[in-house]
């Protein structure tokens, strides 16, 4: 086997120009797994125009930045975007390739790992290198790619053992922003674009994108409800509660699929990551998958009927009771002491 | 005119999973649990049934998994389905979404002659949505993922609005092209009494051989025979029809390996209980606000 890359790459997403926030998480993930490995950290920046990207990437610890730049990249397409980064990986073959678990890292990152024959783990919430024993082979410096699967319901430590390049996607908010206090030499290299015919298989006809008006990252005070709520009319009482103490309105997975609440304010590894000053989570038991998007919040308080719920495991306040009792008792006792 | 082949899985229906089908070990006992049709795939097979409605055409489903993931084939035959195939090989075992990828890419091209792909954008036991982009770039064509409607089909492409990262956008693609669906794209049929009537007998070779236990292979050789003759026999692709690479297959093939996995028990911890009265609460608003969290 030839000698293994010692480089971790995170690809660089922008929309409009603008890098997404979980590329800088990425790239401050991938600078201590870097450190971990003794490698370096390098950013893929695809698109038009994206010098500016690409410098400020440095800030996170990079010792590279690759760019290819075209008018014709400007916005995402699948077919230009994965041929490019196909090339780049099959000939480089860094050892790690880190993807945001956004919409279009979920349609890139499964066409590289495919034509690269590597592996792939989909929303990670935490990646480190070790050393480890398998099957009776030792692997050195391995990145182990933690997540909850089956549903939320356990958690797996993932490894690609035996191919060149280890693939995986993280969601938004999951890993923290920081800049790394190296200062790097500005160092970005340009890879030329070649234009192909399948570039144009598929043509953007229309774009239509809104700043969300929800950014449960920044709230610091969430009130999320769950399946537990039993109907939409007792999901109102999270908004009243929400509304009262000036917080954003959340959910579990069970309460998006029951249609509660729209998908964009699921908390949990499928959903978004929040660290609150304080969350409070109302008929929600607490599955891994769930857990895994808040139990960094600074305080919890869990408001549940069933005493044994999991969701009081990582509560430092618990409530047994009633949803529809509780909500309103919770709102008179606030409104009276901040009246 | 327009042939599309849908992909489908059944799944174990993670959402209710209880205490009984997790193992001492801590992991998922999966022939405990319900197996399900992902409702994903339904709606991508839905879109492709009314492609071939509007448009005319074949639509073939076609599934990876064990003997019995031929119950959600009988599923796509009674909503409309006009051909099944079921992927099925003890050398497929523990593919991960590349192993898998690899398979379903090669029985597509068996099947051939498609303009549409249609798969749903992920299943609710992995929630990867892996499987179809990998599948897509195996058979080097375009991929359209997250697709939220069906807009028009045209001769030489099919004009789709699919979600993109806050926002949609409105994309025209050339046939071939692998679109993989969200569920809220279409409302699924339900089975049409009169398919249910025709197709609830249609079994796959495991099934007759289940039927013929203890009797001569000769006796099955008959049974499929006669199955095929009343149209009701489902095809099995195994690693030697498919002329797989072995080396690709099952867990040979597939690059992530599962190191750890754990159960993480959680009892009733250390939190402080609240009595569920105005008074309590008051108390606990009482707290929060010495916290600086209110007021």
């Amino acid at each position: 086997m030839n000698k293994l890359s010692n480089e971790v790459w995170v690809f660089i997403e922008q929309r409009n120009g603008k890098a997404a926030d979980v590329s800088f998480e990425l790239l401050s993930k991938g600078h201590k797994l870097a450190l971990n490995m003794g490698g370096v950290l390098k950013a893929v920046i695809i698109g038009d125009k994206v010098k500016e990207i690409a410098k400020e990437t440095f800030k996170y610890g990079v010792s590279e930045a690759l760019v290819v730049e075209h008018p014709g990249l400007l916005a995402y397409k699948t077919m230009p975007y994965s041929r490019i980064m196909n090339k780049l990986v099959n000939e480089a073959k860094p050892r790690i390739v880190l993807f945001g678990a956004t919409i279009i890292g979920r349609d890139l990152a499964p066409r590289v790992a495919s034509n690269t024959k590597s592996g792939l783990t989909a929303d990670c919430t935490e990646l480190k290198i070790e050393s480890i024993k398998y099957l009776g082979k030792e692997f050195k410096d391995l990145l182990m790619q933690i997540r909850p699967a089956f549903g939320g319901n356990i958690i797996a430590t993932i490894i690609t053992p035996d191919n060149p390049t280890q693939i995986a996607t993280v969601r938004e908010g999951v890993m923290e922003k920081h800049l790394s206090t190296a200062t790097k030499e500005i160092k970005i290299t340009e890879i030329p674009y070649i234009p192909d015919p399948t570039d144009e298989l598929v043509k953007i006809i229309e774009q239509h994108r809104e700043e969300s008006k929800i950014n449960l990252k920044a709230a610091s005070i969430i009130v999320s409800g769950g399946y537990g709520l039993g109907t939409r009319e007792n999901f109102k009482l999270i908004y009243d509660l929400a509304h009262t103490i000036g917080g954003e309105v959340a959910g579990s997975r069970a309460a998006v699929d029951a249609g509660f609440i729209p998908p964009e304010r699921q908390v949990g590894q499928t959903g978004v990551t929040v660290r609150p000053k304080l969350y409070i989570a109302i008929g929600i038991s607490g599955a891994i998958q769930h857990r895994a998007g808040m139990q960094e919040a600074n305080k919890i308080i869990a408001i549940n009927n069933d005493p044994d719920a999991p969701i009081f495991g990582v509560s430092h306040y618990g409530i047994v009771g009633d949803a529809a009792e509780v909500i309103p008792n919770f709102i008179e006792a606030y409104k009276q002491k901040l009246k | 005119m327009f042939n599309s082949i849908v992909l489908v899985k059944q799944v174990p229906d993670t959402a209710n999973i209880s205490g009984k089908v997790m193992k001492d070990d801590g992991t998922v006992n999966r022939s405990k649990l319900p197996a399900i049709f992902n409702h994903e795939d339904k709606v991508a097979l839905e879109l492709a049934l009314r492609i071939k409605e509007t448009y005319g055409g074949k639509v073939t489903a076609i599934t990876m998994g064990p003997p019995r993931a031929s119950d959600i084939l009988r599923e796509c035959l009674f909503m409309g389905a006009d051909a099944v195939y079921l992927i099925s090989d003890r050398k497929f075992a523990g593919a991960d979404t590349l192993a898998t990828s690899y398979v379903l890419s090669e029985a597509i091209k068996k099947i051939g002659n498609y303009d549409l792909i249609f798969a749903g954008r992920q299943a609710i036991d992995g929630d990867t949505a892996q499987v179809g982009p990998q599948t897509a770039e195996k058979l080097h064509i375009p991929q359209v993922t997250y697709v939220e409607e069906i807009i028009s089909c045209q001769k030489d492409t099919v004009t789709i609005r699919k979600k993109i990262d806050g926002g949609y956008e409105i994309v025209e693609a050339a046939y071939p092209v692998l679109l993989t669906v969200l569920k809220d794209a279409a409302d699924t049929r339900p089975f049409k009494a009169k398919r249910i009537m025709a197709y609830k007998n249609a079994k796959s070779l495991t099934d007759l051989e289940g039927m013929t236990e203890g009797n001569s292979l000769l006796y099955t050789d008959k049974l499929v025979h006669e199955y095929e003759e009343k149209n009701l026999f489902i095809p099995t692709f195994t690693m030697d029809e498919l002329k797989l690479d072995p080396e690709r297959c099952g867990v040979k093939g597939s690059p992530t390996k599962v190191f750890k996995i754990e159960s993480v028990v959680l009892a009733g911890g250390n939190h402080i209980k609240i009595d569920a009265t105005k008074t309590g609460i008051g108390n606990l608003i009482d707290q929060l606000m010495a916290d600086h969290i209110f007021g």
